[in-house]
């Protein structure tokens, strides 16, 4: 009898682990992400400080130039061929209710409001964000940023400002850019594939599209472009172990950063719709 | 204050930099997950010795050395520098401690997007508002410091060998004239020659930029011929501390060992091998 008592409760209690198991687990996971986003704000706070040093003007131009201008041929892609693939998917839905003609509309107002800065933010993440973990994560492995830190100047204002400054201040220009290219990619399908007239589609563009929806893209890019940056760097300072563990800080940072796009880009679009910006 | 007083704090103020401590260990304790690797050690280094820190690989070397100018920070005890007391400082107020202590590190770590040149004015750019004309002289200079020639100065670091990167990292390490200059592994992954020209400049250095020196090394050669003293660092704590001489009578059995593989006689020839 005593037996049988004792099966049923180590039964029990392997049913009972087995939820609480994977809830350790889900709480080691929220552990995890808390600790990097502490991490990330604690960087941010540094960063803060320091920033009231003296700016580093020519290393934040050089990496406006290698994070920026170089990433214009496929942050230009990316838009020409998402405005395209946005021309035939949405003549082919408009059609089904008569409003072909309309084509230019929908592309260049998803362009402008959403798809031109997210998709450029993406594309900068996968680029900018995983070679600044990169660069970051080799200079931590071998030494070179005990290095600085051991001749008194301080990583965060030599390294993380330049770059933070340089991909905030691009990105909205990457995508100013992006905007412009998918109005073009929707224009030619809709030219040649919809056969709307050229001046039909920028009338009805000119018509329907305000400066507002623009800015309303436009506005969310400089955090998006924050947000790329911290994680970049965030991950790089704390790369070690070698080129394992640089490996693995870029992955993170490129998956951490693409989150944080998307997450934020949802909660900027609703408090821009809430607050009184005109940007509606 | 009477002249005599002041005359007598003069006395002491100038007699202090042989007597007391410039690095100063006070039961410090360091650990990793839950690992001692510094297990509550006190230490002194007096001004103008060369200290060397001997021990095994992974027996806490570097990471006592690091503690020396803030790198790391212990769990509990105090580090002394200069009288400033560095194990609580925040990064921005370790700066004034850094530029008085250069740490040459164990794979050089040069920066490797900048030249030669840029790599030893770094901190001379970063700490001082010299005009360009004084930054290049100076650069000439720490590198004749070195043996090296002004030739190397535009070259990247990826295009010199393991024993040039130590030099240029040494002479970057000097150029800011440091009062303490700390070195992790010098000799480590240099041919003998090189390691030997290495510990003639430690020496050296020393005696010509009048600075107080701490190695670190596992090289027993290199060891012996720098050291003013020896610190035998054996599970997180110091087994021995004195010159090289004691260190040879010391009965501490690990350093025995040490000194021993350091003596060892060659392998014998084969039979027949002519010698």
């Amino acid at each position: 009898m005593a037996q049988a008592q004792f099966d049923s409760t180590t039964q029990y209690v392997a049913i009972l682990k087995q939820p609480l198991w994977k809830l350790a687990r889900v709480r080691r996971w929220i552990g995890n992400v808390s600790f990097h986003l502490g991490g990330v704000a604690l960087m941010a706070a540094q960063l803060a400080r320091e920033a009231r040093s003296r700016w580093e003007t020519s290393e934040i131009i050089r990496q406006m130039d290698a994070l920026g201008v170089q990433s214009i041929s496929i942050t230009n892609l990316t838009a020409l061929f998402t405005g395209m693939v946005l021309a035939l998917q949405t003549s082919y839905a408009l059609a089904q209710f008569g409003g072909k003609l309309f084509v230019g509309r929908v592309v260049v107002l998803s362009i402008c409001r959403e798809l031109g800065p997210t998709l450029t933010a993406l594309m900068v993440a996968a680029r900018v964000g995983s070679g600044i973990t990169a660069e970051l994560g080799t200079m931590s492995v071998t030494e070179q940023v005990d290095a600085m830190r051991a001749l008194g100047a301080s990583p965060i204002r030599k390294l993380v400002l330049p770059r933070v400054v340089a991909v905030t201040l691009m990105l909205p220009v990457l995508t100013l850019l992006a905007d412009f290219l998918g109005m073009v990619g929707g224009l030619f399908i809709a030219v040649v594939e919809v056969k709307v007239g050229a001046a039909f589609y920028l009338s009805t563009v000119q018509q329907s599209v305000h400066v507002s929806d623009v800015l309303h893209g436009l506005f969310k890019t400089p955090f998006f472009g924050f947000e790329i940056a911290m994680i970049g760097c965030y991950n790089g300072l704390h790369a070690s172990g070698g080129a394992d563990g640089v490996g693995r800080a870029t992955t993170i940072a490129v998956v951490m950063s693409s989150i944080a796009v998307l997450m934020s880009d949802f909660f900027l679009t609703k408090l821009f719709l809430l607050l009184p910006l005109g940007l509606k | 204050m009477t002249f005599s007083e002041t005359a007598v704090m003069r006395f002491v103020r100038a007699d202090r930099p042989a007597g007391a401590p410039i690095i100063e260990f006070r039961r410090v304790l360091k650990k990793y997950s839950s690992r001692r690797v510094l297990d509550e050690v006190d230490l002194a280094v007096y001004r103008g010795e060369v200290l060397v820190i001997l021990g095994g690989s992974g027996s806490g070397k570097s990471v006592s050395l690091r503690h020396m100018n803030g790198l790391e920070q212990p769990d509990s005890g105090e580090v002394w520098v200069d009288g400033v007391e560095v194990s609580r400082l925040p990064e921005e107020e370790l700066v004034p401690v850094r530029k008085k202590v250069g740490m040459l590190f164990q794979s050089g770590a040069l920066f490797d997007s900048m030249t030669v040149f840029e790599n030893i004015a770094f901190a001379l750019r970063e700490h001082t508002s010299w005009p360009e004309e004084k930054i290049s002289a100076r650069v000439g200079e720490v590198l004749g410091f070195v043996n090296l020639g002004r030739e190397v100065e535009r070259l990247l670091p990826s295009s010199l060998s393991g024993g040039m990167k130590k030099r240029v990292s040494l002479a970057r390490t000097v150029a800011l004239k440091p009062e303490i200059l700390l070195y992790d592994e010098p000799t480590t992954g240099l041919d003998p020659v090189t390691s030997m020209t290495i510990n003639r400049l430690i020496v050296d250095l020393n005696e010509r930029l009048a600075t107080t020196s701490v190695v670190v090394t596992h090289d027993i050669v290199s060891a012996l011929f720098v050291a003013d003293r020896i610190a035998f660092l054996q599970n997180g704590r110091f087994a021995f501390i004195g010159t090289p001489e004691e260190a040879r009578a010391a009965e501490v059995p690990d350093l025995r060992a040490f000194l021993a593989a350091g003596e060892a006689p060659g392998k014998t020839a084969p039979k027949g091998v002519p010698p």
